[in-house]
């Protein structure tokens, strides 16, 4: 009977306080917490590190039969990914024209950290995973973490060389999400089976099954813009009668999750005027159209566009805002398979470079935003750059 | 003359112990593969070790006392580790720890059959303890499901069998 007092007692402790949900694992039970973690992870990291150590060995020196396939694939994609980036250029530029003149304000992703995924909650009653990353490596709770197929949950319990992530359907998740046609915002919860329900849009609103879902913004953890899923089911809540429950297919796979990405740092900036863009020369244009056409040598002071010095030895630098989740999501995987902090930006109109607006205004000192520099127009003979190529801030 | 009344067949009831590093070994064993396996294979959390070797521990050792301590650690361990309230866990395999070792003085918990019967209606009241605790202390409203539940417990109750005979070559004599 004492047994069950004291946890009686240790669990009315934990839950007397339900209107300040970050401190439910303060307190004594923070302690134990620490101590379980402290006891488990560092096993199941060397676990996991040694399977990935066979599973690199494997895919590095015996399965390479596909690279050349896999590399011609690649290079046409890349071919095809740079002529629909022209294609949008023109509707981002005025896009962005029309943002700065409505002193627009948009969150970005400015920095990232890539973590394994070592272990679970191990329990069906609540859905999370625990990620080798933790303070050590500048992670805070309600950070958001992410894959790039979409969102995954965010950081919930941060101890020093691990944390604790909530994924998006467990019951106690929430995030702001917008349908892509409807444009209708609403609440994603999770459920205790572990889907995932909208149930808080009217049920005079026109939904159909397939529909897809980006984050809002609404909820300042994850940023706008970030694919969450597809609706696969559309029918009226019988808890919320006027209500429509909608379920949601995550796009993200949060039954099999091995890497993610951990978004420490959100910039927040006016989009950069593209004011330049009627001065870009026809030459500039001709070969972003015709990528395979090398760029001839410019003279210096040709324009507000030219660039001097031999272009294939110059660094890549992307000019183009693209507004493909394509695109994004390609960097997105190059980050994670780099394993370690990287700068990128996503938010459908985003792609990472080291330069920085003077227009930018970060949430943290010191970092430069990954907001590529429109004022410059890009130099189609070098590929767009990877967001692994950026030294991590 | 008074009769004890027992159900066991046998004539005297086999009270077993463990050594240290199993009765610590065995229950952090199992709690690392409950929350490292789902990693890859996430169907793998229909089966609760932890609650496994809780049973199997307080039906060999057959003393009310270490049993409910067995399961309250087991139980606070895996509270720790999910995120949900400490005690959970903690409060539901406490008294099922006591009511398997209650069982283990009266019932043969050494035939496979049994195992399978025991394992299964523990897994049932844990179920119904925990969903109890959930609704009246922490305020959270999860819905019982019958076919989740019934699927969990002849998974748990096919998993012991197995299970527990590999358990048993630990057992020391008392």
């Amino acid at each position: 009977m004492a047994v069950l007092f004291v946890q009686v007692i240790m669990l009315a402790t934990q839950v007397r306080r339900p209107d300040n949900p970050k401190n439910s694992s303060s307190g004594g039970t923070r302690l134990i917490r620490v101590w379980a973690v402290t006891v488990f992870t560092p096993v199941e990291r060397a676990f996991i590190g040694t399977g990935h150590f066979f599973r690199n060995t494997w895919h590095n020196y015996v399965d390479l039969h596909d690279v050349r396939k896999e590399n011609a694939r690649l290079q046409q994609e890349l071919q095809r990914l740079r002529m629909e980036q022209v294609k949008w250029k023109e509707d981002a530029e005025q896009a962005h024209r029309l943002q700065a003149l409505l002193g627009f304000k948009e969150r970005f992703i400015s920095q990232t950290v890539a973590a394994q995924v070592i272990g679970t909650s191990g329990s069906e009653q609540s859905r999370m995973i625990y990620i080798d990353k933790g303070s050590r490596d500048g992670l805070r709770p309600d950070m958001a973490v992410i894959t790039p197929d979409g969102i995954v949950g965010k950081v919930k319990d941060v101890y020093s060389s691990s944390s604790q992530v909530l994924l998006i359907n467990d019951r106690d998740s929430g995030a702001g999400v917008k349908l892509t046609k409807s444009r209708l915002q609403g609440i994603l919860h999770g459920t205790p089976q572990g889907e995932t329900l909208v149930n808080d849009i009217m049920n005079d609103e026109k939904i159909e099954a397939g529909e897809e879902l980006v984050t809002s913004g609404g909820d300042r953890i994850y940023p706008k813009g970030l694919p969450v899923g597809a609706v696969t089911n559309v029918a009226m809540d019988r808890d919320n009668p006027p209500f429509l429950a909608i379920t949601v297919k995550p796009a993200a796979n949060l039954s099999r999750l091995e890497e993610v990405l951990v978004v420490t740092k959100i910039a927040e900036e006016s989009p950069v005027e593209a004011q330049n863009s009627g001065l870009t020369r026809a030459a500039d244009i001709l070969a972003q159209r015709l990528p395979t056409v090398h760029k001839t040598e410019e003279k210096p002071g040709g324009g507000p566009s030219a660039q001097t010095g031999n272009a294939s030895a110059t660094p890549s630098t992307p000019k183009k805002p693209t507004d493909g989740t394509a695109v994004q999501n390609k960097q997105t995987k190059k980050a994670i398979a780099s394993g370690g902090s990287t700068a990128t930006a996503t938010n459908g109109v985003s792609t990472a470079a080291p330069s920085q607006t003077p227009t930018s205004k970060t949430k943290k000192t010191g970092p430069k935003s990954a907001r590529p520099d429109a004022t410059k127009t890009a130099k189609p003979e070098t590929p767009p750059p990877s967001t692994t190529e950026n030294p991590p801030e | 003359m008074s009769v004890a009344v027992s159900y066991t067949s046998r004539e005297e009831i086999d009270v077993h112990r463990f050594s240290l590093g199993v009765s610590v070994g065995v229950p952090l064993l199992a709690l690392f593969i409950q929350v490292f396996l789902p990693v890859r294979l996430s169907l793998l959390t229909v089966f609760d070790l932890p609650l496994l070797v809780t049973i199997f521990f307080a039906v060999s050792r057959r003393r009310p006392v270490p049993g409910l301590i067995t399961g309250a650690l087991i139980g606070t361990v895996e509270d720790a580790l999910s995120g949900r309230p400490i005690g959970l866990n903690g409060i539901a395999k406490t008294m099922i720890g006591y009511l398997a070792s209650s069982v283990g003085v009266r019932l043969d918990v050494d035939n496979p059959g049994s195992r399978f019967l025991m394992t299964f209606g523990f897994f049932l009241i844990h179920r119904f303890i925990y969903l109890v605790i959930d609704l009246g202390l922490v305020g959270a409203s999860e819905p019982w499901n019958w076919g989740h539940v019934l699927v969990g417990g002849l998974s748990n109750g096919l998993l012991a069998v197995p299970l527990f005979a590999v358990l048993d070559r630990f057992k020391q004599r008392n």
